[in-house]
């Protein structure tokens, strides 16, 4: 078995002491269900002296509506929120997704302040110390100067692989951010960044405290495709959030907004733009499903940074949103 | 030798334990969490062993400087190759790997150096502090390029990269081709598979005062580590002790000695502590032994009626860097497809080469299953062209019972055709095959393996199978027993055989097996021997413990013996069942009549089923088992996408001991020939220094339950006459049609061949939309034009 590296860990009672903790002690990580960063732990990608525990932390793990608002609390764990009657009524996305997250056992550890903080992955980069060592020495993700993926690039492309994430933006989620400065609220579209070193605009000393959704002003379709090998335990391979609003609550309605967030390209969630002629046409027409499958398949390029082929998992990008919206459309 | 012409055993009850469906005798501790695999064995002292591995896939090893590891705190003994210098291998010709490397590394994760220390931290720490000035060398990955290459991999290597050869030509091949009325000539390529095993590779060595040395380890191969240990150790075998704990599966990745053996071993002698080594999953990947990539060109000859002509293969096996069983697996890549449909004509050429890669070695079906795919996919595109059904075209040329292959192999019982029989009527395949709309398919496949091989790895003339019974005065029997229960439920087979011969239930009869100190030998859990071999032995004992306690039950009832049986915890005449004793007074009447109540058996192969010429011993079995596989899936056409939705397994076992472990023995192959047919993948990477693809459970995929097909065992029953009550094996035969059935049904769904194995989505995919271009064309007819609209998968 693999040696976790030796660390301490701190158990404060609440947020307040998380703050404190990370502010005493820099280079401390957070750790919540420890399914991401355990098994990075493992492969040495880091070695923190110290991980504080969110065990404790009651007041993350609660859900709230207020003023239009659903406030899921980071601590909730994946499977609890798919589950959550509210979550699966306003945001059937969203559960979906929480739903989907690698396997049961895993899900019940799993949070979605987790979820949404999951770090980039690679093929070269989420191996043992050892392998990186065979490769050559690593790359800009761990012990290396180059990366594998992109000859001789200087930006890492490691794919955000979260299943929560690109959701989150598409329901126009706020990411809450506590530090020693107090509260900030950063929208789920400008949470990324295109470094996969780097990939979130958290501070080092900001813990994710709650995620806002807000609730649906009018009627909407809302879906989330993921594609992998295995039915379980993989990370997606494909996978793309897909949210219309219509002029009506009937899929033969009018869309008055599509929003369509990818996920697995590089560090940061694609936003797909140049939309506008889906707007106006009826959800249900087979024109929607067209222009927005063949809009995502223009602007997304899957790279070699996780398995299977990129021009596969481009190909399928456009066949897996065509048949997402095909889905809504006969689901009414 | 079983004596089953002797009238005393003849009046069995055949159904008190035999068939029947019983909880294996170690599930409960299994089930709760109690059992102690060899990683839960703790020593006082016990110290940790780390092991060095060569980051490069080729180079010469310059210098190793282990003076700061030994320096370490923590640290009680650092190993280097030289001290080990001996080769050894599980094939006692081939001899061609150390301990860990002496002179040079062959491939990446190839063993350099050990520590023991303290803790699992600090011998990482210390082989960390090990330096180690390599020469890199070119190194191949490929076995024809490494065939042509400049260097030698293997140090001990004799042919350069040429591992084995085997040419073997029955009849006249040329003429047979020529005189067919359709020749499918194929190419074929199987990438490469492992067993992943859910335990890692584990082994625990200790010196005791007295002198010898015990090992503990994680093998399906007792005998023969311990024969390994001695040579390479220099250490006379009465020294040396080895034990096998419970196994958490080996799928043959444990057959033959490891690395860290040796080295817990001689870590241990040079410590004079207990050390114990627990391989990463990323070693047990390295470790490998698993499926040889094999490159098939396959011509199949066929009469317009589908009889087979002849077979002509031509077949290039990828061994990695070390031999393990290669030179088996080269002539089983030959050997073992004679059957169950009769070659009039056959030759196979089978080269096997190394490579700088993790070796290859024995897994489910050593050998077979990889022409298998070949051969039954070849049947298939042969019934196509002749526009015969898949299934009635291998009915017509079934080997049947009691004849001889074309390679000199004697057949026994065959319950072939009522395997195809049963998945023909179960998957309702005549009603409803024709039906399927496109992208729903039905492949069919069959095949046959060994029940062990009738020589055994080293030549010797002592019997291939022996075990000891012993009954005692409270109504129980111990079993003694070298076999190796590695999951597949040898243990509890012979719990079976000695209760239902003294009428005893299954909680009565212990099993002590995988002892050397305490068992007589047995060769091990591998070439699916144990049921038919040990079972003999194991019949043997009871038997004659069975006559004793008959006769002292006989005269006490003053009756003849033959009246006297028995069965549930009891002896009874059989004229009058009334009239009965408790087993353990019966046994207590035996112990007074004939002393104490220990009987040994043995087993013996026939030596008359081999073929006569050179390597005709090689893939010959005392008796064959007969699988055949429906599978039924459904292909994506838009995505490349297969889902295997059923599949439908019979299998001739000759007779099932104990049903329920049959059926799970069928359903586990049939599940683990489908996960390598459709996602597992074994390799390297050429283009990153030979770094393996993704050592771990998340990159190397196996189907997660989800994934899983309904799987439907039926259980074949054709008894045959060499096997325990006609047993025959049951846990390799039933893998192998699966790889094949799938990849007919792929073609039945969608009208595309996938030559290739894996039957990854990108492949299918790419392989459909080759099709659809032909098909528009207008070069290819439209396959199952009836029930599809085309243009809107264009439009995907």
């Amino acid at each position: 078995m693999l040696r976790l590296p030796q660390f301490g860990v701190e158990l404060p009672a609440d947020i307040a002491g998380v703050i404190a903790l990370l502010r005493a002690k820099p280079g401390a990580r957070i750790i919540a269900g420890g399914t991401d960063l355990l098994p990075n732990l493992k492969h040495h990608l880091e070695t923190p002296e110290t991980l504080i525990s969110l065990a404790q932390v009651a007041e993350l793990r609660a859900l709230d509506e207020r003023d239009g608002v659903v406030q899921i609390g980071a601590g909730l764990t994946l499977t609890q929120l798919s589950e959550h009657p509210r979550v699966r009524e306003l945001f059937p996305s969203l559960a979906a997704a929480a739903g989907q997250v690698a396997s049961p056992l895993i899900r019940n550890m799993g949070t979605i302040g987790g979820n949404v903080n999951l770090d980039t992955r690679c093929r070269y980069v989420n191996q043992t110390q050892f392998w990186r060592q065979a490769l050559g020495g690593g790359c800009l993700k761990s012990e290396g100067n180059v990366c594998w993926v992109v000859p001789g690039g200087r930006n890492c492309v490691a794919a955000m692989s979260s299943d929560c994430a690109p959701v989150l933006i598409s329901l126009d989620a706020l990411i809450v951010l506590i530090g020693a400065d107090g509260e900030r609220v950063v929208p789920a579209a400008k949470y990324y960044k295109a470094d996969g070193l780097r990939h979130t605009v958290r501070e080092d000393g900001e813990l994710t405290t709650q995620i806002r959704v807000p609730v649906p002003s009018g009627p909407r379709r809302s879906a989330y495709v993921k594609w992998t090998v295995r039915k379980s335990i993989d990370y997606p391979l494909v996978s793309v959030a897909l949210r219309f609003d219509l002029e009506a609550d009937d899929v033969h309605a009018p869309v008055t907004g599509v929003t369509v967030v990818v996920g697995v390209l590089g560090a940061k969630p694609r936003i797909v733009s140049k939309l506008d002629d889906a707007l106006g046409k009826k959800l249900s027409d087979p024109a929607v499903a067209r222009i927005v499958s063949e809009a995502v398949h223009k602007q997304c390029k899957p790279l070699e940074n996780v398995p299977y082929e990129a021009p596969y998992r481009r190909q399928m990008l456009r066949v897996h949103t065509r048949r997402a919206i095909e889905g809504l459309v006969a689901a009414g | 030798m079983t004596d089953s012409a002797d009238p005393d055993t003849l009046d069995h009850t055949p159904d008190w334990q035999l068939g029947k469906s019983h909880r294996k005798v170690d599930a409960m501790e299994r089930m709760r969490g109690i059992t102690r695999y060899t990683d839960d064995i703790k020593l006082p002292g016990l110290l940790h062993c780390k092991i060095l591995r060569s980051p490069h896939a080729h180079a010469n090893i310059v210098s190793v400087d282990t003076s700061r590891a030994e320096a370490m705190e923590g640290v009680f003994a650092v190993l280097v190759g030289a001290e080990l210098p001996i080769p050894y291998g599980v094939i006692p010709w081939t001899p061609d790997e150390t301990a860990l490397a002496v002179t040079k590394v062959c491939y990446v994760g190839d063993g350099v150096a050990a520590v023991a220390a303290i803790d699992e931290d600090t011998a990482n720490a210390a082989i960390r502090a090990i330096e180690v000035v390599y020469e890199l060398l070119p190194a191949y990955y490929d076995p024809q390029e490494a065939l042509a290459g400049d260097h030698t991999i293997n140090p001990f290597a004799r042919r350069g990269n040429l591992s084995k050869d085997v040419v073997l030509e029955f009849g006249d091949v040329e003429s047979s081709l020529d005189e067919a009325d359709l020749v499918v000539e194929g190419e074929y390529f199987f990438e490469g598979t492992t067993h992943g095993a859910i335990e890692p590779h584990c082994a625990v060595a200790q010196v005791e005062p007295n002198g010898v040395l015990t090992v503990w380890s994680a093998t399906q191969v007792s005998h023969y580590l311990h024969r390994e240990l001695a040579k390479v150790l220099e250490r006379p075998a009465h020294t040396i002790r080895v034990i096998q704990p419970p196994l958490g599966g080996a799928f043959g990745g444990k057959s033959e000695p490891f690395d860290l053996e040796f080295c817990v071993a001689k870590l241990a002698e040079k410590s004079g502590r207990p050390v114990k080594c627990l391989y990463t999953r990323e070693e047990v990947f390295y470790s490998h032994r698993g499926r040889h990539p094999m490159r098939m060109r396959y011509q199949t000859g066929f009469r317009q009626d589908g009889t087979i002509t002849g077979v002509a293969a031509r077949t290039y096996l990828d061994g990695g860097a070390y031999s393990s069983f290669g030179l088996v697996t080269t002539y089983y890549s030959g050997q073992l497809l004679c059957a169950p449909y009769n070659f009039p004509a056959y030759r196979f050429h089978s080269t096997r080469a190394y490579t700088n890669k993790p070796a290859c070695g024995p897994k489910r079906g050593h050998g077979s299953v990889q022409p298998r795919f070949a051969i039954e996919v070849q049947l298939d595109k042969a019934a196509i062209a002749l526009d015969i059904d898949p299934i009635e075209l291998r009915r017509r040329n079934d080997i049947g019972p009691g004849g001889e292959t074309i390679n000199e192999f004697k057949i026994g019982s065959n319950g072939f055709l009522e395997c195809l029989a049963r998945v023909e009527a179960a998957s309702s395949w005549s009603e409803r095959r024709a039906k399927l709309d496109y992208g729903r398919g039905l492949g069919v496949a069959g095949s046959t393996y060994i029940s062990g091989t009738n020589y055994p790895i080293y030549p010797n003339e002592m019997p291939q199978a022996a075990v000891q019974v012993c009954l005692d005065r409270s109504g129980r029997a111990r079993v003694f027993s070298g076999a190796n229960d590695i999951g597949q439920g040898s243990n509890t087979m012979l719990a079976v055989i000695v209760a239902q011969e003294l009428g005893l239930e299954l909680d009565d009869v212990r099993v002590l097996s995988a002892d050397s100190d305490l068992c007589p030998v047995d060769l091990g859990a591998y070439s699916s021997r144990i049921t038919l071999m040990v079972g003999n032995a194991c019949l043997d004992a009871a038997q004659k413990l069975r006559r004793k306690v008959r006769a002292a039950v006989a005269k006490r009832f003053e009756i003849p013996a033959r009246r006297v049986t028995l069965i549930a915890r009891k002896a009874m005449d059989l004229e009058d069942p009334g009239r009965s004793v408790s087993i353990t007074e019966a046994f207590q009447w035996a112990e007074a009549d004939h002393g104490l109540l220990g009987e040994v058996g043995n087993y013996n192969t026939p030596k008359d089923r081999h073929g006569s010429y050179r390597g005709g011993t090689i893939g010959a079995s005392p008796a064959y088992s007969f699988t055949a596989h429906v599978a039924e899936v459904e292909v994506d056409a838009d995505t490349g996408v297969v889902e295997v939705k059923h599949i439908w397994v019979a299998h001739d076992c000759g007779k099932a001991l104990s049903r329920r472990i049959v059926e799970g023995q069928i359903e586990g192959s049939a599940y683990m020939g489908f996960g390598e047919a459709l996602m597992e993948r074994h390799d390297v990477d050429p283009d990153h220094n030979g770094v393996h693809i993704g050592p771990s459970l998340l990159d190397y995929r196996m189907p997660t339950f989800l994934d899983t097909p309904e799987l439907h065992a039926m259980i074949v029953e054709a008894p045959d006459a060499q096997g325990p009550y006609g047993a025959k094996e049951a846990g390799e035969g039933p893998l192998h049609p699966s790889i094949p059935a799938i990849a007919n049904a792929i073609y039945d769904a969608v009208g595309v061949r996938i030559d290739c194995l894996p039957f990854s989505p990108p492949r299918v995919l790419a392989a459909i939309q080759d099709r659809l271009e032909l098909e528009d064309a207008g070069e290819s007819p439209v396959f199952k034009a009836g029930s599809r609209g085309r243009s809107d998968r264009r439009s995907a």
